[in-house]
């Protein structure tokens, strides 16, 4: 995809977006709400035509080869939207029928866990099965590529433990997975390549791990500091320190610092409570690149709160170095 | 496979869900035999004059009552479906697929057809056995030709209306609002004579009155001829044409936002 544009009037939703999918990989589209995520997706399923650009999908242009194109991809939407007077395996029969050389249904309700509902009618199941019956008729097909848009929102946890399992499930069949989604820890545990994209512009792109390196992001390490302690280690930043005695440290050499610190801890006969590592979350990449851009935007509610988190997130490392 | 076989295939798959519903289809059914019902308790004894004649107002009701079924099944009852199935997605989920959506709607249009020819058999046959209702045979020909050319305008127009239906919530506000004051100017319930003739002017404007007259003449004990009405006829093709121009142009497959 290359210099993609769509414009809604005067409003441009996708300001030139580059991007490239490599076959077999999972692949995730990140951004908050109206950051032109769903109207990207749209334009490559062929729902939607650009305004410029140039898009190839499976070697098909998605405006002009829709009907080649949709033989060889699935579409997960955000709604469900199947019959709901008809039961799961009828479901997936009927759309099966649509393609050329489809899955076994058979197949299908086991790779989405369905097989005990497969005579429930789609309007008896729960929300996470409905959920799952929409990935089995994205499936159905047998498509090389499958676009899942959003498909954990509303989710209970196990239910999204369940969803990723069964998206891991479809790269170990060898799908291509275009993923989007506003959870960063989906997009952590699920994808091997993630853009960030935000009014419409990649701002970040790169594995997950990559991301979180690149940043100026680093590792905090907390504590609480007990009673009776006698003076600092040296070569340990102060940190921050908050009234109920928890100290924050964040650092780019966690080794040296943990080493000082315990040595230091254990000289004294003192045990730390509550100590914890943790590395930067690719949130923390998330909200510094989306949250501080869409916050000069004068962004909704939402965009808002995870603006302020991020500039709170500067704040206390500016103290803690 | 053919795009004739999908949307057969598609049909089988649309009565099944019809089925599974039954309040739904129980009332869509019910619904016209109550009429007829209704109108026979009220009306049943009197005689009616009609070209060639007088005949009891049971037939004239028969034939009232089938266009009734068709404006009812093709072109509300559609009308409305598909602002549903808009609403939930279901449009745009097919719309993902390599399925032709001609076959799709040829599918749906299908099968509220055939369900309008059920219906209206179940209510002739009712008239007969219940009603003495004279089943006319030499003009048959020329009352399913009417029935099946009112079908498909209806089902056309009910695609271009669904495009101004902003939500399944309003529609049916929207397509009763369009259809009702019609069907009551139209012979359909009761026949328009003392109407002031500029109502009758508007209502001759509109396919209803097309269609439920031409009903009406295939129905009539007295006709002599084959019992076609070219100008009806032609008028709701006219209709259905200037249906699938508009639907053409403004029906969608995705919800509004």
């Amino acid at each position: 995809m290359r210099g993609l544009r769509k414009a809604y009037g005067a409003f441009e939703a996708v300001r030139g977006i580059d991007l490239d999918v490599a076959r077999g990989e999972v692949f995730a589209l990140l951004g908050p709400n109206g950051a032109g995520k769903t109207t990207t997706v749209e334009i490559l399923e062929g729902y939607r035509e650009r305004s410029a650009g140039e898009v190839d999908v499976l070697g098909y242009d998605p405006a002009r080869q829709a009907r080649a194109l949709k033989q060889r991809i699935g579409i997960v939407l955000q709604s469900t939207g199947v019959e709901r007077y008809l039961t799961v395996e009828e479901t997936l029969d009927m759309y099966r029928g649509y393609f050329p050389d489809p899955l076994r249904t058979e197949d299908v309700l086991d790779v989405v866990g369905l097989r005990e509902q497969r005579a429930v009618r789609v309007k008896r199941l729960s929300g996470g099965q409905q959920r799952r019956l929409d990935v089995g008729v994205g499936l159905i097909g047998n498509p090389e590529l499958l676009f899942l848009d959003e498909p954990t929102t509303g989710f209970d946890p196990s239910a999204r433990r369940q969803a990723w399992e069964m998206v891991r499930s479809l790269r170990a069949l060898g799908k291509t997975v275009f993923l989007t989604t506003h959870y960063m820890d989906e997009a952590q545990y699920l994808a091997d390549r993630v853009a960030i994209i935000a009014r419409g512009q990649v701002v970040a792109e790169g594995p997950p791990a990559a991301l979180m390196a690149g940043g100026d992001e680093v590792t905090s390490v907390r504590f609480r500091l007990p009673e009776g302690a006698q003076g600092w280690p040296d070569r340990v930043p102060e940190g921050v320190r908050s009234e109920d005695g928890t100290v924050v440290i964040e650092t780019s050499t966690p080794t040296a610092v943990l080493f000082a610190l315990t040595r230091w801890a254990v000289g004294q006969s003192l045990e730390l409570g509550e100590l914890t590592v943790t590395r930067p979350s690719l949130e923390d990449v998330y909200l510094r690149l989306v949250g501080a851009d869409a916050s000069s935007d004068g962004a909704g509610a939402g965009v808002g709160a995870a603006s302020e988190a991020a500039s709170r997130g500067r704040r206390r490392r500016r103290g803690g170095s | 496979m053919s795009g004739v076989r999908l949307a057969v295939r598609q049909l089988r798959y649309e009565q099944l869900a019809f089925w599974r519903n039954p309040p739904a289809a129980f009332f869509t059914f019910a619904f016209p035999l109550i009429f007829l019902v209704i109108f026979n308790l009220v009306f049943g004894n009197e005689t009616i004059e009609v070209d060639g004649g007088s005949t009891k107002a049971s037939t004239f009701f028969v034939a009232g009552i089938a266009a009734l079924s068709v404006v009812n099944g093709c072109f509300t009852g559609l009308a409305m479906a598909l602002s549903i199935l808009r609403d939930e997605g279901v449009l745009k989920r097919v719309r993902g697929t390599p399925l032709p959506p001609w076959a799709y709607l040829a599918g749906r249009i299908g099968f509220n057809t055939l369900l309008t020819l059920l219906l209206i058999a179940i209510v002739v046959a009712v008239g007969a056995l219940f009603y003495d209702v004279d089943v006319p045979t030499s003009t048959m020909p020329a009352f399913l030709v009417t029935v099946v050319v009112g079908a498909a305008t209806f089902a056309a127009l009910a695609f271009a209306v669904s495009g101004f239906v902003p939500n399944a919530d309003a529609a049916p506000a929207v397509v009763n609002g369009v259809v009702l004051p019609l069907l009551f100017i139209s012979d359909v319930f009761i026949r328009a004579d003392s109407a002031p003739g500029w109502l009758n002017g508007v209502a001759a404007f509109f396919p209803v009155v097309h269609l439920s007259s031409a009903l009406q003449v295939a129905f009539n004990p007295f006709e002599t001829g084959s019992g076609f009405e070219p100008g009806a006829l032609l008028v709701m093709a006219v209709w259905g044409v200037f249906g699938v121009v508009v639907a053409l142009r403004f029906f969608s497959w995705e919800p509004r936002r």
